[in-house]
This record gives structure tokens, C-alpha cells and sequence, in this order.
């Protein structure tokens, strides 16, 4: 199947822009969230360990949305995005 | 910790909803976030919402924001011009003070308000926190009529 490679605003918390510069908001290349982090993995490498973990899943604390959708409930890191869809990265708010 | 937090000001029925929402949470542990005005990203200390969150994790023990309310607070808050500035999460068997994952896990939101509710003892217990750099430092509770 045909999937276009669109770019798609990624929009990190705090925490993580020291890892992109300082950006609160960054463009990557994907068809899916998962390419879109691969994408974001080559232009920052020091994002992506916070993004996903060892065995390629998303990593335990961190929330990702597509648009407002988290993609735990979509396809993971499958999840589709099209023209103008928006990454949202939130670290969990979570504690014992 | 190096700044002055302004005291955290709840209005009686926020104090209320909050201790009652931890309540209702038994046996697990209940937390919610803290809506309000901030500036550079510094809260001021009030509070225009205190919005229970699901505890994801529904345990005695951990919690977690429920990531679809999370994000359904934060897009509330941001539609009044404001921005989450704490949470809350209750401790069911011990004291309200937070524990090494508490801190561990505030590193995500360092300008944030903490408030701890425990209710091991017969009366709840309210208290709220700042915690950067892993340090944790008390603030004051100021209760709004």
C-alpha cells in the first residue's frame, strides 16, 4: 500500500527539549507515529530513549497523543498521521 | 530550594471535593490536577479547578493520571487562558508526605503545586509541596471562603 510521508508538528514537554535544542515544538517526517520518531531519532538522537524504550514500545512514563487521542488507545506506535495531525508528548503525572 | 512559593489558596469546597474524592478512591490511591492562573510558566498559587483524574493504575500503592483525563484537564485549562499548576493524589497508609517516587516523578513538572491527602489516620491530612531538583520543600495551604 501507498503511504505518503507527511511532516507533522511534534510538540514536547519541558523536559525533553534539552534534547532538541531547546525547541517546544519540532517538525519529523512519518506515516505513523512510529516513523515519526524514527524521523526524530536521526535529527535528535538524544530524544529517542525518551520516547521508546528497549523492546521498541513506548516508554512506560511518557503520554503520546495524536492530536488530542492518546495512541495507547489507536494503534500504539502504528498509530496513522496525516497532513496537520499534532504529536503531543506529556511525561505521565504519576507517583507512589 | 533557592525560591519562594507563594501559599497554595483553595477555596473550602475545592478542599472539600478533594479530601472526598481520595475518600471515594478507597481502597486504591485517588489524585486529580490543580487548575489556575501562572505566569512564566510560575503558578500563582490559585485555584480555578481542582478536576479528579482516574488513577490508571488502580492501586493502594502508585498512581497515575488516567492519560485521556490528563489530557481533557490540560485542554480544559488552556481554554481559560490558565494552566495546570499542581496535583493531588491521596496516600492511604501513610503519611501525606511524598515518597521517593513522588519526587522521582515531579522532575517531569517541576512548577507544580504536590498535594499529598493522607488518610491513615481518622482525620485526613492536606498538605502541599514543591519539589525540584529533588528537593522537597513545604508551602503554606491557605483555605478561600
Amino acid at each position: 500500500m501507498y503511504t505518503r510521508c507527511v511532516p507533522v508538528e511534534v510538540r514536547l514537554p519541558t523536559l525533553l527539549r534539552p534534547h532538541a535544542g531547546g525547541a517546544a515544538s519540532v517538525t519529523a517526517d512519518g506515516a505513523s507515529v512510529g516513523d515519526v520518531f524514527t524521523d526524530l531519532a536521526t535529527r535528535y538522537p538524544g530524544l529517542s530513549d525518551q520516547l521508546v524504550d528497549e523492546s521498541g514500545s513506548i516508554h512506560k512514563f511518557v503520554n503520546v497523543y495524536r492530536n488530542d487521542d492518546d495512541v495507547r488507545y489507536l494503534d500504539q506506535l502504528d498509530t496513522k498521521v496525516t497532513d496537520g495531525d499534532v504529536i503531543s508528548i506529556l511525561p505521565a503525572v504519576a507517583g507512589g | 530550594m533557592g525560591f519562594v512559593s507563594p501559599p497554595l489558596r483553595l477555596t473550602e469546597n475545592q478542599y472539600r471535593a478533594i479530601v472526598a474524592h481520595c475518600y471515594d478512591g478507597l481502597p486504591d490511591e485517588a489524585c486529580g490536577g490543580l487548575a489556575g492562573p501562572a505566569v512564566d510558566d510560575e503558578p500563582l498559587g490559585v485555584v480555578t479547578e481542582a478536576r479528579p483524574c482516574r488513577n490508571e493504575d488502580k492501586s493502594a500503592r502508585t498512581y497515575r493520571f488516567d492519560s485521556r483525563d490528563f489530557m481533557a484537564s490540560l485542554r480544559a485549562a488552556e481554554a481559560r487562558g490558565e494552566a495546570l499548576v499542581g496535583c493531588w493524589h491521596s496516600h492511604t497508609h501513610t503519611d501525606a508526605f511524598p515518597s521517593p517516587t513522588d519526587v522521582a516523578q515531579a522532575e517531569a513538572y517541576p512548577t507544580w503545586f504536590y498535594v499529598l491527602v493522607s488518610l491513615r489516620d481518622g482525620e485526613p491530612v492536606l498538605r502541599a509541596y514543591r519539589i525540584r531538583d529533588g528537593t522537597v520543600a513545604e508551602c503554606q495551604v491557605v483555605l478561600d471562603r
